[in-house]
């Protein structure tokens, strides 16, 4: 399915941003690579759905989604009565810390920018997170910092869909978007592939999620783990 | 008789009926609009159209609280945005703030970061049935009011 990677892309989501600390790292070579035509297909989505059987007698809710704004995710929520914030997660993330291989993402002044830049909000305002994969990008220092603070901007017993590839021996993993086409069916989009900082197993999940209620896995046939976390 | 040609008039070419700001002019201030607004240049402050459209062009970049009955942006807002009719965020466009509307577009390629929410638009206001007319209201240039297409700026 994947063609050939057309080259490195480096800061495709945005520059780097004035008045940052600078980067620690030097800047590393990127392990990124982007197709040149994207890839798109459908796959049905359990974890989806069971987020969506956990909010769906009620309207009024407030939802992140940190894949970035899309039409399809935009109109799906809110034609369900809600209101959606829409983060750039990753393009903030290259904003921030620079696309090359993650950048130095343990530069404590560098976690405070891009935490107050997506994860600026109140104690328990959301009342729903759609995470999706873009936690596989963080490196652990800035991963923990991310953790900590959704388990502070989200109610609880609110519930957190995020996606995390099964295979802990990927050198490479691609790079999707995922798109909601029905309550149980998403539209995966694949862009390339990246390094990721980090791969887990279900028991580094649980530890990673060890302070939130809840978490549950849904196993999928294309190496994509789905979990849902409840706050 | 005059020998002079008639004066050539050239037609807006996105359909006339709109004022325009254009991208080498900077506002500061307030902005209401009673026709639809073209804005390619740069706004800070505020800008109401409340039933009009407002449309950022491309090179537009607009730091405001912005109200319309619709926006479409090519250009660059930062600032809540809210339109009783669509918000329509075009590819490249940039969006940083919170919208309120009754749907909205977005194209792939577009930037959006901030909170969405549907409004319901409000009905549409039934026409008092007409008395007898006036002269006054027959005639806009007795009207009180300023003609229907204008557009304010205040500082």
């Amino acid at each position: 399915m994947l063609e050939p990677l057309k080259g490195l892309f480096r800061g495709s989501r945005g520059g780097q941003p004035g008045g940052l600390p600078p980067m620690a790292n030097g800047g590393r070579a990127p392990m990124n690579g982007r197709l040149a035509e994207p890839s798109v297909s459908r796959r049905p989505s359990r974890g989806l759905e069971e987020f969506f059987v956990q909010i769906r007698d009620t309207s009024g809710l407030t939802m992140l989604d940190l894949g970035g704004a899309n039409q399809k995710n935009l109109s799906f929520i809110m034609d369900l009565g809600h209101r959606l914030c829409s983060e750039d997660f990753v393009r903030i993330l290259n904003e921030a810390f620079g696309a090359e291989d993650g950048g130095d993402q343990t530069n404590p002044g560098r976690i405070d920018y891009f935490l107050k830049q997506t994860l600026d909000y109140p104690q328990g305002h959301f009342d729903g997170v759609l995470i999706w994969d873009v936690l596989e990008y963080l490196h652990p220092v800035l991963l923990n910092a991310v953790v900590e603070r959704l388990h502070y901007i989200v109610r609880p017993k609110a519930y957190m869909l995020a996606f995390f590839h099964s295979d802990d021996k990927l050198e490479m993993v691609p790079n999707y978007t995922f798109r909601i086409q029905q309550v149980n069916e998403l539209e995966v989009t694949l862009h390339g592939m990246h390094t990721p900082a980090q791969l887990y197993n279900n028991r580094s999940l649980e530890k990673l999620f060890s302070r939130f209620e809840s978490v549950k896995f849904f196993l999928t046939r294309d190496r994509l783990r789905e979990i849902i976390i409840k706050v | 008789m005059s020998s002079m040609p008639p004066a050539r008039f050239e037609a807006d070419p996105r359909g006339g009926g709109s004022a325009t700001i254009g991208k080498a002019v900077k506002v500061v201030g307030q902005i209401f609009s009673r026709e639809d607004l073209y804005i390619d240049g740069e706004v800070e402050g505020t800008v109401e159209a409340l039933e009009h459209k407002l449309t950022i062009g491309p090179n537009g970049t607009v730091r405001a609280t912005v109200k319309a009955r619709e926006v479409v942006v090519l250009g660059a807002i930062h600032g809540n945005v809210e339109a009783a009719d669509k918000i329509e965020i075009r590819k490249d466009a940039k969006l940083i703030g919170d919208i309120r509307m009754a749907r909205i577009i977005i194209e792939d390629g577009a930037y959006f970061k901030g909170m969405s929410e549907i409004v319901k638009p409000e009905p549409a206001k039934v026409a008092p049935k007409a008395q007898a007319t006036t002269p006054a209201a027959s005639n806009p240039a007795m009207s009180a009011t300023p003609p229907a297409n204008s557009s304010e700026i205040k500082r």
